[in-house]
């Protein structure tokens, strides 16, 4: 049982990775942009993964006397870091637009190309 | 709850679930554009209707059978919509369905 | 039995995340991305985050894929170049990729209620809402009241970002740049989305409202309402064309819709102090604290429902008029 929950633990770093990959590697900005959409979505994940309670329900009192909650700390956080995230997103789009107006190309190694000229 | 109510709610759960399969399989395997979304079309009707209903048997009478029935009136009224808008815009950036492609002029089937 | 269907819904997303970077059309990227953030909210409900995964739906699965297609419409949709120091990266990914899965061994097991994350605070504000609050849904407590200068801080981001893309991008609304009046506009020529769409927009907009007023009751609050209502009226300017919609909710109103937000949120915090209390305290709003408290939360989101909508249009109107 210990398994199912660190696959949670596994597919966070997998998709951390995979989204810090396309920033890193990857040439063009608009890739770029998805690749950090992609970490930020990984991160959201471990800390929705760490509120869980074993037989918890989420965190909405309902009448019933006694009922377990899952934590909703880290589900404020992530609620604020989503919102926050889009916004950055929008702005970072906004940027992408800009340069390729300005340089016509939104490959990395074709603006460099152009800005050493 | 009773037994047969139950029972008919699993079979129409198993229905739902294999009729997604069928629009699954048949997504991947259809030649070209059209024939490819006619068979995800499959998922967004049959699957959604056989697997709402089998959900609403397991509410029984009570406010979430309410909300699945609008949801799947919503589901019914946007998923065809969602196609044929894909189908007018694939049309109008010139993606021509492989049927009209096997015509030859003159031949007459 | 449940956690077997997240599990299934991780790997579905793995399998997104890894076609997402290595395609190299950004139209399928970019849509590969919507049902990522359809699988992470389906994840997200798994682990009872119902408010969290409405968020995810409706800003990441719905608001993002508009503004990534909107930024796309105006850039090419090709990836052109290969990556550069592909081997290096490659390396330098998998061998932190193992540093972290060697890390998780070491996390407390999934849902254990001894976790450290649970024993702290955590308690502390479940079992003292109800006392303070008095109000079912404890994640829009926490936001709204016991963190609410967090949510001060997030409105102005909002804020932010609203005004940086339209110091970038402009308005769209300076004079003589308005899209000319024309007779086949948006989807006017294509009945079924256009009858479709307009019969769907009043009760978008009517389950936007319910879930901005029922935010203390169940799963929503301002920033999902924000979105749908956003939504709707960016059907409404896809179906009837732009000069429509500019027409039906103009920029002036939008940028006023930005500004209130923010403003309303200040206000309610100074109001607390003007009456007695501290910034930001909704006891003294009203004639019992708790009251107060229902009082302010229901101000507060207000506010941050018409600042996201408010800034999400603006966005989307920017963008669509760079491209005329």
């Amino acid at each position: 049982m210990e398994l199912l929950g660190l696959y949670h633990y596994w597919v966070f770093a997998i998709l951390l990775m995979t989204g810090f990959y396309a920033v890193v590697a990857k040439l063009n900005l608009f890739k770029k942009l998805i690749g950090l959409s992609l970490f930020q979505a990984a991160v959201f994940l471990l800390y929705i993964t760490m509120s869980k309670v074993d037989g918890g329900t989420a965190p909405i009192f309902s009448g019933a006397a006694d009922a377990v909650f899952s934590n909703p700390l880290p589900q404020v956080l992530i609620l604020t870091a989503i919102v926050v995230g889009i916004s950055t997103t929008a702005l970072g789009l906004g940027i992408v637009v800009r340069i390729k107006e300005e340089y016509g190309s939104i490959e990395e190694d074709e603006i460099q190309e152009i800005d050493r000229r | 709850m009773t037994v047969l109510v139950e029972i008919l709610s699993w079979v129409l759960l198993t229905l739902g679930g294999i009729s997604v399969l069928i629009g699954g399989i048949g997504a991947l395997r259809m030649p070209d554009l059209y024939t490819r979304m006619h068979a995800a079309s499959v998922t967004d009707s049959m699957g959604a209707m056989l697997v709402l209903g089998g959900i609403m048997l397991q509410a029984g009478w009570s406010l979430a059978t309410i909300k699945l029935i609008t949801i799947l009136l919503f589901l019914l009224l946007t998923s065809p919509t969602s196609s044929n808008a894909l189908a007018s815009a694939a049309l109008l950036a010139g993606t021509r369905p492989i049927a009209e492609a096997k015509q030859e002029p003159g031949e007459v089937q | 039995m449940i956690v077997m269907f997240g599990i299934f819904l991780l790997t579905l997303l793995v399998i997104t995340a890894i076609a997402i970077v290595r395609t190299s059309n950004l139209f399928v990227a970019v849509m590969l991305m919507g049902i990522a953030s359809l699988l992470i909210a389906a994840n997200f409900f798994i682990l009872d985050a119902a408010d969290v995964a409405l968020t995810e739906a409706a800003v990441g699965a719905g608001i993002s894929t508009v503004l990534f297609l909107s930024a796309l419409a105006l850039t090419s949709a090709q990836e052109r170049s290969k990556s550069s120091r592909r081997l290096l990266s490659f390396t330098v990914v998998a061998v932190a990729a193992l540093v972290l899965i060697y890390a998780t061994f070491d996390k407390p097991r999934l849902g254990d209620p001894q976790a450290p994350a649970h024993t702290h605070v955590a308690p502390w504000y479940l079992e003292n809402t109800p006392t303070y609050i008095d109000i079912p849904n404890v994640v829009t407590a926490v936001l709204g009241s016991f963190r609410g200068y967090d949510t001060l801080g997030e409105v102005f981001v909002v804020f932010t970002a609203g005004i940086g893309v339209l110091f970038l991008l402009g308005s769209g609304t300076a004079p003589g740049s308005l899209p000319r009046e024309t007779r086949n506009e948006g989807l006017r020529h294509y009945l079924i989305p256009r009858v479709v769409g307009r019969l769907l927009i009043p009760f978008i907009l009517l389950f936007g409202l319910y879930v901005q007023f029922h935010g203390e009751y169940g799963p929503g609050g301002g920033f999902q309402a924000g979105a749908i209502v956003t939504a709707a009226i960016i059907l409404y300017a896809l179906i009837e064309g732009e000069r429509r919609a500019l027409a039906a909710l103009p920029q002036r109103w939008l940028l006023g819709l930005m500004a209130a937000g923010p403003l309303i949120y200040g206000a309610v915090g100074i109001a607390g102090i003007v009456l007695g209390g501290n910034f930001l305290d909704y006891s003294p709003l009203a004639s019992d604290p708790v009251s107060g408290q229902h009082l302010g939360i229901l101000l507060i989101e207000i506010g941050v429902g018409i600042t996201v909508t408010g800034v999400l249009l603006s966005i989307f109107h920017a963008f669509a008029a760079r491209g005329r």
